[in-house]
């Protein structure tokens, strides 16, 4: 029986709080009160919820950008304070993060292929021949010109810019993916494409992936089960069919029925 | 997703920084005169000219033009024009020096203390806060009494009084790029803390420093020769600007050209300095650099080579008839919006739908004279509103129109209200603009019209900021100063793309019952079908600047005649569909790859 790839037991993330210079406490947020997931090995989780919700949150802890308040995780069997005691390297060969804004995530002022260089070069540690190769391979698994390492990131357009963003986080060779929001910055035939790519990618390497987004079509397409989280906590989880054919949850049901449709309602307008 | 329409595509017409420089007159001038200084300065060991500390006691103070001196000389008969080039260039190897040294220190704690926040930021920033404390000219007389006075210890201490300027300029830069996305990409690539400053945060601060720097070199030499005019500066014999003038200062009256002409070479240097960064400054801030380096006009440009006949038979509230609007790039026109026509009713929606790019947004801001000018400029066709070609109107009977019988909603209320006023206050603005009322009388209809948009408790929400409010609660502000003035349209640009979904479904509902009440006309200017099928009428859908595609929503959604239309409808996933989604969509995208 193999370990999860990753699991979540009560994880908390409070922010603010201490005492400010003048001994007052300083009033405190709880972004993420207690939530416990696991997300199996090549397996798709998605997590739904609104803005303030703490699905941001979560994943920048899963990948240590974040330090949780309580609760312990592990990823790969790893316990979570074991990976943080060895540093950013080893968060980054686990798990890696593609973020929302795929244009803001890119260095303006370097090339893609300085970008990409960085964790062939520190996380995986090969030398000059293998990088170049590796690039090579990289740019052509996302579906871009091979002239796009000469590039810099302001002459793609958003869709582009994503599945170079993408391309970093597979450089790692991390087997597990953090997706933070990865196509709601995209038009709907770019987001589409990303999302074709993303499935065939996991399907290729093997990848478990943690899907986040707002937008409970996107996450239906591509996820196996769905975690609904409601400030702070996940009030529903359950394979992504049955989740949303049959929403047990009061706010998972308002989740559904604002949810736009492209019928047409029959009421008068 | 919307802002990127409005700024025109980047192209090989595009100025280069040389050309802008040039272009701004007053910034090519000082460019040449400092220019000109500096190689005097440079080549001064190479001029055939009399040593600048050979005194001539009997050929003292001697006029400008005199035989062998040709501006003179001083009260110790120095040849002034000897003493004045090799003053200038003492002068600009301090002032230089004296900026590169404090730019480094600078930029070094403001770079450090961004970065690393809490307790470096604040010790770092409290000792630059120290330093700020002291009015600074005082502070570097008093830095050069305590090390003794001399050229290289008021160059250190001009330097450490101008290290709070830099630090403070690049510690807020440093803060806003540590907080992108690409640094905490970096992190997670392997980067350390040391590699993510030098390497990420440092090339992106650059500019800032270079700006800064080509700002202050002047006033740091202004600074030097305010030093050794005060005699603690350049010790005798040396020569340098600043103690040329403070040893004439003497014979002010009888010879008045040994102190004024030293007195015109600093104008001239620090004039040409300030001109020259200045001009440093605009080409090289983005904002400036994209449009012109002007301010945009009230009305955009209307340079119409075409002027439709209006086929007014009906007369709806609003004709579009043939409109098109490019950016002025260079001499040539890039075209946005190409020969648009739509018509809208009385109470009717029309939903315009496209990517980005396609010229939705330049097209609800042309319909008002709104497209930021320059570079925009609408080329032609004319829109109808009431049967009154607006863009034939004079820019102030435009200007009132906007607000009044058209208005606008736009995507992120929090960027459109104004942050330091109280919510109510600008929406009794918005009715004072066109309205001849009182202050109360305005306020009392601000809090009605909160309550139109369904703000309840609207009098105790009255004095809350944008801030205090959530983004459903400012896009109903923001409905509110739309309604205004009982406008006949409303332009509403993505309302709800900032917003979730479950506050989008009430800002529609309260869209579509507005419309029925009062029979306002809707434009719905989205990239979302599901907006569209749920609130308009008819749909407009846009692909780069033209409408392909134009009709009733249902029939649209339900038979879509053009294959842009198809595609698009395609791609978006529907609940329910599952991993079907992508299976079906697949074969879309496999065809069209080579």
């Amino acid at each position: 029986m193999s370990q999860p790839a990753v699991d979540m037991q009560n994880l908390v993330k409070t922010f603010g709080g201490g005492r400010n210079l003048f001994g007052r406490a300083a009033s405190e947020v709880h972004a993420v009160r207690g939530i416990s997931l696991t997300l199996e090995r090549g397996e798709t989780l998605g997590i739904v919820g609104e803005s303030g919700s703490g699905k941001s949150t979560l994943a920048r802890m899963l990948v240590g950008l974040e330090h949780p308040t309580a609760g312990s995780m592990a990823i790969e069997g790893k316990p979570w304070s074991e990976l943080a005691a060895s540093g950013t390297r080893a968060f980054g060969r686990a798990i890696q993060y593609v973020f929302q804004d795929p244009v803001a995530s890119l260095n303006p002022r370097k090339t893609i292929g300085d970008i990409l260089d960085v964790p062939l070069r520190l996380l995986c540690g090969y030398d000059r021949d293998h990088r170049a190769r590796r690039k090579q391979e990289l740019v052509d698994a996302v579906q871009m010109p091979l002239d796009t390492l000469e590039r810099y990131p302001h002459e793609f357009s958003g869709g582009q810019a994503q599945r170079i963003a993408i391309a970093r986080a597979l450089a790692a060779e991390a087997r597990i993916l953090v997706l933070d929001e990865p196509v709601s910055a995209l038009d709907v035939s770019v987001q589409a494409q990303v999302l074709l790519l993303l499935q065939q990618l996991r399907d290729e390497l093997g990848l478990s992936y943690l899907f986040i987004s707002h937008d409970l079509a996107v996450v239906e397409s591509i996820s196996d089960r769905v975690a609904v989280m409601y400030l702070g906590e996940v009030v529903e989880t359950g394979p992504a069919a049955q989740l949303f054919a049959a929403p047990q949850h009061d706010y998972t049901r308002a989740l559904i029925a604002s949810a736009p449709r492209l019928t047409v309602s029959d009421s008068p307008l | 997703m919307t802002q990127s329409v409005t700024t025109p595509p980047s192209s090989s017409k595009r100025r280069s920084n040389w050309q802008l420089l040039m272009a701004n007159r007053l910034a090519a001038a000082g460019l040449f005169i400092f220019g000109f200084i500096l190689v005097v300065a440079i080549l001064a060991p190479l001029l055939p000219m009399p040593d600048p500390n050979m005194t001539d006691q009997p050929n003292r103070l001697l006029p400008p033009l005199s035989q062998g001196h040709l501006l003179g000389t001083d009260h110790l008969g120095r040849d002034i024009l000897s003493r004045l080039i090799w003053g200038t260039q003492i002068s600009l190897i301090v002032g230089v020096s004296a900026t590169a040294l404090a730019a480094l220190f600078g930029s070094l704690i403001g770079l450090v203390a961004g970065y690393a926040r809490g307790v470096a930021d604040s010790v770092l920033m409290r000792f630059v806060d120290m330093l700020m404390a002291f009015p600074y000219i005082l502070l570097a007389i008093a830095i050069v009494a305590a090390l003794g006075p001399g050229l290289l210890n008021a160059l250190y201490a001009i330097a450490l009084v101008n290290i709070p300027f830099f630090a403070r300029n690049i510690r807020g830069v440093t803060v806003s790029i540590r907080n992108r996305e690409f640094v905490d990409a970096a992190r997670l690539s392997g980067k350390g803390h040391v590699a993510i400053l030098f390497t990420e945060v440092l090339p992106n601060v650059l500019p800032v420093v270079v700006i800064t720097m080509s700002t202050t070199v002047g006033w740091m030499i202004l600074e030097t020769a305010g030093l050794s005019f005060l005699g603690l500066g350049a010790q005798p014999p040396t020569a340098d600007l600043g103690s040329m003038l403070g040893q004439a200062r003497a014979q002010l009256f009888t010879a008045p050209h040994a102190s004024i002409i030293p007195g015109l070479m600093i104008f001239a240097l620090v004039m040409s300095i300030n001109l020259l960064g200045d001009g440093i400054r605009d080409v090289l801030d983005p904002r400036l650099r994209s449009g012109a380096l002007d301010r945009p006009l009230s009305v955009t440009r209307i340079e119409r080579k075409n002027t439709p006949a209006a086929s007014l038979a009906d007369a709806p509230v609003l004709v579009v008839e043939h409109l098109s609007t490019g950016f002025a790039n260079g001499g040539a026109v890039t075209p946005a919006v190409r020969d648009v026509s739509f018509r809208l009713g009385k109470g009717e929606c029309l939903g315009i739908i496209g990517e980005s790019g396609s010229g939705k947004s330049v097209t609800a801001l042309s319909l008002m004279g709104l497209v930021a000018s320059p570079p925009g400029v609408i080329t032609g066709g004319a829109v109808y509103i009431g049967g009154q070609d607006v863009l034939a109107l004079r820019q102030q009977e435009l200007i009132a129109l906007r607000g009044a019988r058209v208005t606008y909603v736009f995507q992120d209320p929090l960027t459109t209200l104004h942050p330091l006023f109280p919510v109510a206050t600008q929406i009794a603005e918005a009715v004072m603009a066109h309205n001849h009322v009182g202050k109360r009388e305005a306020h009392q209809r601000a809090l009605e019209l909160m309550e139109t948009v369904g703000i309840r408790d609207a009098a105790e929400r009255a004095s809350a900021y944008p801030h205090e409010l959530s983004g459903g609660q400012r896009q109903r502000i923001g409905i509110a100063m739309a309604l205004a003035n009982d406008p006949d349209i409303i332009i509403a640009d993505e309302p709800t793309t900032a917003l979730d979904v479950t506050v989008q479904a009430r800002i529609l509902e309260l869209l579509q019952n507005l419309r029925r009440e009062r029979g306002l006309a809707l434009l719905l200017i989205t990239h979302d079908f599901g907006v569209v099928a749920q609130v308009c009428d008819r749909v407009a859908v846009m692909k780069d600047g033209q409408i392909v595609e134009q009709g009733d929503t249902a029939s649209i959604l339900r038979d879509p005649q053009h294959d842009y239309t198809r595609r698009l409808i395609a791609c978006v996933p529907e609940l329910g569909e599952g991993h079907a989604f992508l299976d079906r969509v697949r074969p879309l995208f496999e065809e069209t790859r080579p």
